[in-house]
């Protein structure tokens, strides 16, 4: 105990307060509470960090933002656009950055932490999927994250659109012609959003209320609930030595993970702070007040809707001699805006609500989840990942095939062609690609847990024959890489089997079908044997173990 | 299950720790057919536990990088005063200002992180330690008191037995939402026909964007291109919405590199004056403006979505997402030598939409 809090007083001030809250009983249940270790466990820590950043900052910005469309003669600091009509959204923005200290630098660290937001989501999001912590108890908590997730695309894109600069203005624009496309209603809505036609005067002070309340809240709100079933369902972890589905391994709120996350806060903070100081970002005093004439050549939005308009710029007018708008009874359908901008999106939020629903039906698996699984041992999962990933950037280097072109000389057609063909044949060559590389790994794994690694020591034995030590792993290492269990396939039913029936258990052949089954000891006794006297079959079982195996545990190993 | 208190590292190795029978293959793979789970890895030391210099050499790093932040956030404050921006209205003191006010302010809270992580790495207990979990679902005593509960309260409601009560509240509750959606009715205006409407008709000037000069034929060179406003927009009462319709690309070429008029198409051939041709400047796909022409090709630009417009094949699509071709404005001269419309857009400008008729 340190000198100045002393035992007794602690008691005296703990005591008031408890009295009053009860609050022994909250820290005798949480202050103590074990947290597991993990690098990746830190990507959702930014997540929160950037949002606390986004609120300190956004605050900051709305004592000096007037979220006006209304027009006016810009008479400030900036004086090469002295004299133009601006709005007052554009106009406070301006003086915002050019005559309070410290405004730009606030202006900055928003939008940085906002890109850093949007970011960590994705690579939380990743790194949940890739070790399946979606799993049973947890499925809920996916869905929350994955609302998070919209949550923070809609904060993203309402708050790009308020300085009302030339490029915030084209980025509503763009909206407005999607809106527009919606059959039937999508004029209607387009006239209600904008109060009438575009951009009206309305259209800034509503998102400008979406932007400091209404997304604020619902997000503030989710991460309450996201946090607190983290806090139901303690961590998960890692499988390892002394790591079980039942417990959990870490260290304790108090002190370590009070210090560690606290000052993780302060890195996060720190580097969004200086990053801001340090890169200028948005400079919308070069891009001009929005008019729906000019536009500048390199129009991109904010990275996180990169996607979307990429997928616009992939999608052609014309299939050949196929028109993707048509009319029917004199109405029209834009299938060359719908697709890319509602329905490829609409899609894929659809995909990851429905994962881990999809996963369970096809492993029939309903027991709970606690432990990790490596990404290496689930390559179909992971592949998927990857897949989804790689979709996800080829839409987004879309959205960037101008910059592509002038940067490295390509012509920018050629450059979309390539594009519209990633956009189909990438995510199954990824897929491919990555489900090998687990195999592979899980492959190296099986014969590290078997032969040990090795030492580079070359023994001659008497007869002249040649090898190499191997060092066996010890049980800790082992254990790693043992863990495992088969996944559970769903075979088809005895007798005659439904369609869905039939289409569940070829599924989830192709889910699970393929593995490398973990090293049993019985497995380990066998080729240690085998090492006495004849160091050479060490090399030898490596092909022995063939993937797409079926069946799980000692069965699928073979050759010893 | 109660959750148990959290037991204390113990470095007896492999006994500590789970039994790993929890992670025995499921269905019928025995257990003795996997490893065991060895438990918990013996405490190893950090030199900051066993090394009191270590240790005091750790504790005055962590108040050297705290001490690192107090003068951050000095510096922020001096940058404050010293350097003012209101005597000094260019970007590179502005920049300077914000360089300074950024890094003292960066470094003052990055280091309090730093320092925390630090202490705690190298200072704070690093014995890892073992807590249970425990069932998330409700035992089953639970489950069926819960499930009585709430038996007991759907009976005493009455809810069931009283059907007329049920059924009134059931319409009721389901007509309720309708006012709310029709309150959004008056978000806006109904769309009306103003999306077919533009400031361009007969005898309107082709004006100058953004000062709305009139512009003289002869003014126009070939190969010149004007970006081009209806006269009297600024007077309009919303100048920007009908910017937005009204934005008009006006390039004069040679009339031989314009391939003649195919069948099907509306007949456009008095619709240019002398070579000078003007297009609506609003893509036909999302409604970005075409602002970039490729004099040599005669090729218009979307630079949002790439679509590629020719204006010798009067202005269709050869590459990009939009299907229909940029509306043409008929143009004249008046008696002036001054050009004119000589009449509306023949279609609606701008983006698709459902009700916008044939698509062209």
């Amino acid at each position: 105990m340190s000198s100045i809090l002393t035992d007794k007083r602690t008691a005296t001030l703990a005591g008031y307060v408890d009295d009053r809250v009860g609050a022994s009983k909250i820290v005798k249940t949480f202050a103590r509470k074990i947290f597991p270790d993990h690098w990746s466990f830190m990507l959702g820590e930014v997540c929160l960090y950037t949002f606390v950043v986004l609120l300190i900052s956004g605050t900051f910005l709305t004592f000096w933002y007037d979220p006006s469309m209304a027009l006016t003669r810009y008479e400030g600091s900036y004086a090469p656009i002295v004299g133009q009509t601006v709005s007052k959204a554009y106009e406070s923005t301006l003086n915002l950055s050019f005559d309070v200290r410290g405004g730009l630098l606030m202006r900055q660290i928003h939008h940085w932490a906002a890109l850093l937001f949007v970011a960590a989501i994705l690579a939380h999001m990743a790194r949940i999927f890739v070790t399946g912590a979606f799993r049973k108890p947890r499925e809920l908590n996916w869905l929350v994250g994955v609302a998070l997730a919209i949550l923070a695309l809609a904060a993203g894109f309402t708050g790009y659109s308020l300085p009302d600069d030339l490029l915030s203005g084209n980025g509503l624009r763009i909206i407005s012609g999607v809106i527009q496309a919606i059959p039937v209603v999508g004029t209607y809505m387009a006239f209600f959003i904008f109060g009438g036609e575009f951009p009206g005067e309305m259209i800034i002070p509503r998102l400008f209320i979406m932007h400091v309340m209404l997304i604020p809240a619902a997000l503030l709100a989710l991460i309450g609930i996201h946090l607190g079933l983290l806090v139901l369902h303690k961590h998960m972890q890692f499988p390892g030595p002394g790591r079980t589905n039942t417990n959990v391994v870490g260290y304790p709120v108090l002190p370590v993970y009070a210090a560690k996350a606290g000052g993780f806060f302060f890195i996060v903070f720190g580097v969004v702070v200086l990053m801001a100081a340090t890169v200028t970002i948005n400079p919308i005093w070069n891009y001009g007040p929005y008019d729906p004439s000019p536009i500048s050549a390199g129009t991109q939005p904010d990275w996180y809707i990169l996607f979307v308009d990429g997928a616009l710029r992939l999608m052609p007018g014309w299939l050949g001699p196929i028109p993707t708008e048509f009319s029917t009874f004199g109405y029209v359908w834009s299938l060359n805006i719908l697709l890319p901008g509602a329905v490829v999106p609409g899609l894929m939020i659809l995909a990851l609500i429905a994962y881990p629903w999809v996963e369970q039906w096809l492993s029939g698996d309903t027991r709970e989840h606690h432990l990790l699984d490596r990404p290496r041992n689930k390559p179909t999962r992971t592949g998927l990942g990857v897949a989804a990933l790689v979709f996800y950037v080829v839409m987004a280097l879309a959205a960037t095939n101008d910059l592509v072109a002038t940067h490295f000389h390509i012509s920018i057609n050629d450059m979309t062609y390539v594009l519209r063909a990633l956009f189909f044949v990438g995510p199954p060559i990824a897929f491919w690609v990555t489900k090998r590389i687990c195999l592979g790994l899980q492959r190296r794994d099986r014969e590290l847990a078997l032969h040990g690694r090795e030492t580079g020591r070359i023994v001659r034995t008497a007869d002249g024959e040649y090898f190499e030590v191997h060092e066996p792993l010890d049980v800790y290492e082992r254990w790693n890489l043992v863990q495992h269990e088969d996944d559970l396939l769903v075979p088809l039913p005895q007798g005659k089997a439904s369609g869905l029936e039939k289409l569940r258990a070829r599924m989830s052949a192709f889910f699970f079908e393929d593995h490398i089954a973990a090293v049993t000891p019985a497995e380990l006794e066998a080729a240690h044997g085998h090492d006495e006297g004849h160091g050479q079959a060490i090399e030898g079982d490596t092909d022995a173990h063939a993937v797409g195996a079926v069946g799980r545990g000692s069965e699928t190993s073979h050759g010893h | 299950m109660k959750d148990s208190p959290t037991t204390g590292h113990n470095d007896a190795g492999p006994s500590h720790g789970g039994t790993g029978t929890d992670l025995a293959a499921p269905e019928g793979t025995a257990l003795e057919n996997r490893f065991a789970n060895p438990g918990l890895p013996a405490h190893r030391f950090r030199t900051t536990d066993t090394d009191p210099k270590a240790a005091r050499n750790a504790e005055r790093q962590v108040s050297t990088i705290f001490l690192l932040s107090f003068i951050g956030t000095v510096v922020f404050l001096v940058g404050y005063f010293a350097l003012p921006i209101e005597d000094d209205k260019s970007l590179g003191r502005l920049q300077l200002s914000t360089l300074v006010l950024g890094l003292g302010l960066g470094f003052a809270i990055f280091c309090i992180g730093i320092g925390l992580v630090h202490w705690a790495k190298t200072l704070m207990p690093d014995h890892e330690q073992v807590e249970l979990r425990h069932d998330i679902r409700g035992t089953d005593e639970d489950r069926r008191d819960a499930t009585n509960i709430i038996l007991d309260g759907v009976e005493e409601s009455g809810v069931m037995r009283r059907t007329v009560i049920r059924n009134s509240l059931i319409a009721a509750l389901g007509i309720l939402p309708i006012p709310a959606v029709v309150l959004f009715r008056d978000l806006g205006p109904l769309p009306g026909t103003v999306l077919r409407e533009s400031l361009w008709e007969e005898g309107v000037r082709l004006t100058r964007d953004p000062d709305g000069t009139p512009i003289r034929a002869a003014d126009v060179t070939f190969g010149s291109v004007f970006h081009v406003i209806p006269e009297g927009l600024a007077e309009s009462s919303h100048p920007i919405e009908e910017k937005a319709k009204a934005a008009v690309l006006l390039i004069r070429i040679q009339p031989e590199d314009v391939k003649p008029i195919e069948s099907g198409m509306i007949n456009q051939a008095d619709w240019s004056y002398g070579g000078i041709y003007a297009y609506s400047k609003i893509c036909t796909h999302v409604g970005c403006p075409v602002a970039l022409y490729e004099q040599q090709t005669h090729h218009l630009l979307c630079p949002c979505h790439q679509s590629t417009f020719d204006l010798t094949q009067h202005c269709k699509v050869i590459f990009g997402p939009a299907k229909r071709p940029l509306p043409q404005l008929p143009i004249t001269v008046d008696s002036e030598g001054y050009l004119v419309a000589s009449a509306g857009f023949p279609v609606p400008p701008g983006p698709s939409y459902w009700e916008r008729g044939v698509s062209e």
